[in-house]
């Protein structure tokens, strides 16, 4: 194969995997907000992520012959999947996690593992009592349609760039990364620049201190949840569109993925978690893309990696930043005293 | 921090309970006929509406058990030691295979039971007594499991004609090679592990033996596919399976490789701890799964290997035509034997570590593991020994489980599984013996007999939709079991002493010493008080179980 070819092609994986990078990132930074507070790694995420991706096909469902613009449709759909993902997200720390805020480490751990279950079953149980399990976005027109395809439309000169080197993107792809940095910039914002930003911040360095300057630790928590739900009921709608269909049980590997994005940029660490996400994003990408050059080049050997070894791959980067690098790119390390 | 219990220690008085024994004698009898009358279908035919009643899938299970509450209780009351012994060993090796005997699903649910049960005293040494949490156990199970059925099975044929076909260089040639190069990388670190015994460890040395360690590998796997070329000629031979005498080779060879697999597995991960831990076992047993789906040349991929073979056992078989079983059953009971016996041996090997010096150095690292590393408990050492006694478990039941169910998948081992198992030691409570066992039975009954009972009994309900089906509900069960357990009592239900002590006082470890030393004063064995709860716990007469 000549490079003429192949570096289309390679573009277009990278390019590709940006667009899932920026879904992981979102998801990844519900992981993270959740851990720089509690320290605790909050297992229900990919079900509250699910969730938001349940909720914006019910919206999108919904909506799906009434005359609204389809960017209204989406906004709905985002706001939507925000507030139930971010109230669940608050009431499974309100009943599962507050309890248990000075038991030892394991347990909240095991409490979370339990409330994912629990969520799988019902969000499986819900959707099924409609006789659906499968959900498949129905999105709005043209969505789907190539980004800039037609010839002198008004992204002219992007469309033409975008065609001299040969990327293809959709309408949606580029949607999901303006919906993705728009979120991101506010989360930047509220943490960064507001009162309760500040007081978040306050309590995720020391609680009890914090305390004492008359912050609302429990308050405070809430807030992060919440604020963490709603990136996973964003997410959740970003994923379902890019990939067109969720069900109950979906959100395990996203979710895996996510969390090694986080991880790897460092658990605790807004950018971080972004870098990461992007970073696994075009990794898994390339080990996808590995099938296909197998398959080009004729060599037996390549071919024989399935699309399930991208799960594996997600695990090794894993292993190896845990190993090599536990705070990650761009984390702090904590000492740990007896 | 350091604050002495004020009120000082409470006094601890005996707990007069009241003597049992006819009581359980009777419950024993009442269930145990219940139990042979409701798995016989003859005599329920002459029972009109009552049979039909018994045949009720609900009703079943709770005959089930009520009966299996039998050996609770023979543990739990305080009853004379030869009920308990009647009530223990009558339980188990009579009525429990009389009534299989008219209904083989009895048989394989008690040895799906203490599969579990193993599985679950496996991984309660890894979590309970390490506080390892280890989310991929499952996959230690299904490397037993495999490592019997590949051979077990027309697998190991069809590998071996594969090989045939695909020879590459000679065999011969291949295996001098693989030899001399397996002889020269295990001298080299050998040699090099010697060195770092007399002098420094450098950076060099170490990654020299890391190369030799992988030219340890490529020779191993070298000399193997050379063994396969050469071995392809009798692909006929072996069609079926191999000889089902090599059960007892297997059953060693499970054990070692599962322990194998759990140290490679432990090396790497077990720097970690908590969470991140949890995460990556998670993520390595997904990996083992995914390769047993994908390597199909071994384990046929997702289709599954089937038949499996078990050991022939001439005597057994004979002895159990003697007493009236079908043809089709003697496997069953063999292996319902068997599963008794590796029970046994599992529980002893548990009591026997729990008091040992590694059993206390376990417990040390789960209350804190840089207070222990300070104390001279070597950390890597020690939680590797964890991973790989609860593998080797898990090794020996995922062989029995093949041999038992002679079809296994990859599905057979996914996340839920182990999810399942750690849900059994949540609600038995970690770190307690009976307690886990106590654990998988309800567990293993819930979801073999009640559940799918629920769920038979509710299809013909109109109100009840097919998608809330309670026969489906696993994910919700298991995971309300371990929310629940977590919020309401995180010591489980037949509690370690310690361990509750440990969850219930407001300050952890230092308000623990202070009590011990307090209670005894010349409390120098008090530091390890995990050796006191054992002993304790085995005060209390236990029955055979």
């Amino acid at each position: 194969m000549d490079l003429a070819t192949l570096l289309p092609f390679i573009v277009n994986v990278i390019v590709g995997g940006l667009v899932l990078g920026f879904v992981y990132a979102i998801i990844a930074l519900g992981y993270t907000m959740v851990y720089g507070v509690l320290q605790l790694i909050n297992f229900a995420h990919s079900e509250v992520f699910i969730t938001g991706a349940v909720v914006g096909f019910e919206v999108f469902r919904v909506l799906q012959n009434s005359e609204l613009n389809g960017y209204l449709k989406l906004l709905l759909a985002l706001v939507a999947a925000m507030i139930v993902s971010g109230l669940l997200n608050v009431l499974i720390e309100r009943l599962a996690y507050r309890p248990l805020r000075n038991a030892p480490r394991l347990v909240p751990l095991i409490t979370a593992i339990g409330v994912s279950l629990i969520l799988q079953d019902v969000l499986r149980v819900i959707e099924g009592l409609q006789g659906r399990f499968d959900l498949t976005y129905t999105l709005p027109a043209g969505f789907s349609d190539k980004f800039c395809a037609a010839e002198g439309s008004s992204c002219a000169p992007l469309g033409n760039f975008l065609r001299t080197i040969g990327v293809d993107v959709q309408l949606k792809d580029v949607i999901l990364v303006v919906v993705a940095l728009v979120s991101l910039t506010a989360l930047n914002y509220v943490v960064n620049r507001t009162r309760l930003g500040k007081a978040i911040r306050a309590v995720a360095q020391d609680r009890v201190t914090a305390g004492l300057m008359g912050i609302d630790s429990n308050l405070m928590i809430s807030a992060t949840f919440l604020i963490g739900g709603a990136l996973g009921g964003i997410s959740g709608v970003l994923f379902g569109m890019k990939f067109g269909t969720v069900n109950a049980y979906s959100g395990f590997d996203p979710g895996i993925i996510a969390f090694t994005a986080a991880v790897l940029g460092g658990i605790g660490s807004i950018p971080g978690a972004v870098l990461g996400g992007l970073l696994l994003g075009v990794i898994q990408n390339l080990i996808g893309v590995m099938n296909i050059f197998g398959n080009l080049m004729g060599s037996a050997n390549l071919g024989t990696i399935d699309a399930s070894y991208q799960r594996i791959g997600a695990f090794l980067v894993l292993v190896l930043i845990l190993i090599f690098k536990p705070t990650g790119l761009l984390g702090k390390s904590n000492v740990e005293k007896v | 921090m350091t604050a002495v219990n004020p009120a000082g220690p409470a006094p601890r008085r005996p707990v007069v309970r009241p003597d049992r024994t006819v009581l359980l004698l009777l419950v024993f009898i009442i269930t145990s006929g219940l139990l042979l009358v409701s798995h016989n279908r003859a005599v329920l035919g002459n029972m009109g509406s009552l049979g039909t009643l018994l045949l009720n899938p609900i009703v079943e299970a709770l005959v089930v058990s009520l009966f299996l509450a039998n050996v609770l209780f023979a543990y739990m009351w305080k009853a004379a030691n030869w009920a308990k012994l009647i009530v223990g060993v009558g339980s188990l090796l009579f009525v429990l295979p009389l009534a299989g005997r008219a209904d083989s699903s009895l048989l394989d649910l008690s040895i799906q039971i203490m599969i579990f049960a193993a599985l679950a005293l496996g991984l309660n040494i890894v979590v309970g007594l390490a506080g390892l949490l280890d989310l991929g156990y499952v996959a230690f199970f299904a490397v037993g499991a495999y490592t019997w059925s590949i051979f077990a099975s027309p697998r190991f044929g069809e590998i071996l004609r594969y090989y045939g076909e695909n020879a590459g260089a000679t065999g011969a040639g291949t295996l001098a090679i693989g030899l001399v190069l397996v002889a020269v990388t295990a001298g080299s670190m050998l040699y090099i592990r010697g060195l770092h015994a007399r002098l420094a460890t450098t950076r060099l040395s170490t990654w020299s033996f890391g190369l030799a360690g992988f030219g340890l590998v490529a020779g191993i796997v070298l000399v193997g596919r050379s063994l396969l070329v050469l071995a392809s000629g009798s692909a006929a031979a072996v069609a079926g399976g191999i000889d089902p005498s090599f059960f007892w080779l297997f059953l060693a060879l499970s054990i070692m490789t599962a322990a194998l697999v759990g140290v490679l597995i432990g090396l790497p991960v077990l720097k970690l701890k908590g969470d991140y831990l949890a995460i990556i076992t998670l993520g390595l047993g997904e990996v083992i799964r995914v390769l047993a789906n994908n390597l199909s040349l071994y384990t046929a991929g997702s289709q599954g290997i089937t038949p499996i073979g078990s050991a022939s056992v001439p005597w057994f078989n004979s002895f159990a035509a003697a007493l009236g079983f079908r043809q089709d059953q003697f496997y069953l009971l063999f292996l319902y034997a068997l599963v008794l016996i590796v029970i046994a041996v599992i529980l002893l090997v548990n009591v026997r570590l729990d008091r040992s010096r590694i059993g206390r150095a376990w417990i040390a690292i789960r209350d804190d593991e840089i207070a222990a590393q300070a104390m001279g408990v070597p950390l890597m050492q020690t939680k590797l020994i964890a991973f790989a006694t609860g593998a080797s478990f898990a090794g020996v039941m995922g062989m029995i489980f093949a041999a038992k169910q002679t079809f296994i998948s990859p599905e057979s081992f996914n996340l839920l599984q182990s999810i399942g198992v750690l849900s059994m030691v949540i609600l038995g409570g970690m770190g307690s013996f009976s307690g886990v066992i106590l654990g998988a039975a309800v567990v293993t009954l819930l979801n073999l007999r009640i559940l799918p009972g629920l769920g038979e009994a509710s299809a013909n309900v109109p109100w009840i939709p097919q998608q809330a089906n309670p026969g489906q509900l696993q994910r919700l069960i298991f995971g309300s079991i371990l929310v629940a357990m977590m919020l309401l009592r995180p010591e489980g239900l037949l509690p370690n002493k310690r361990r509750t002590r440990e969850l219930h006082s407001e300050h952890d470890q230092e308000d623990e010493s202070g009590e011990g030393n307090a209670s005894g004063l010349n409390a120098g064995g008090d530091v390890y008080s995990a050796g006191m709860a054992t002993i304790k716990e085995n005060d209390r007469p236990g029955g055979s179980k």
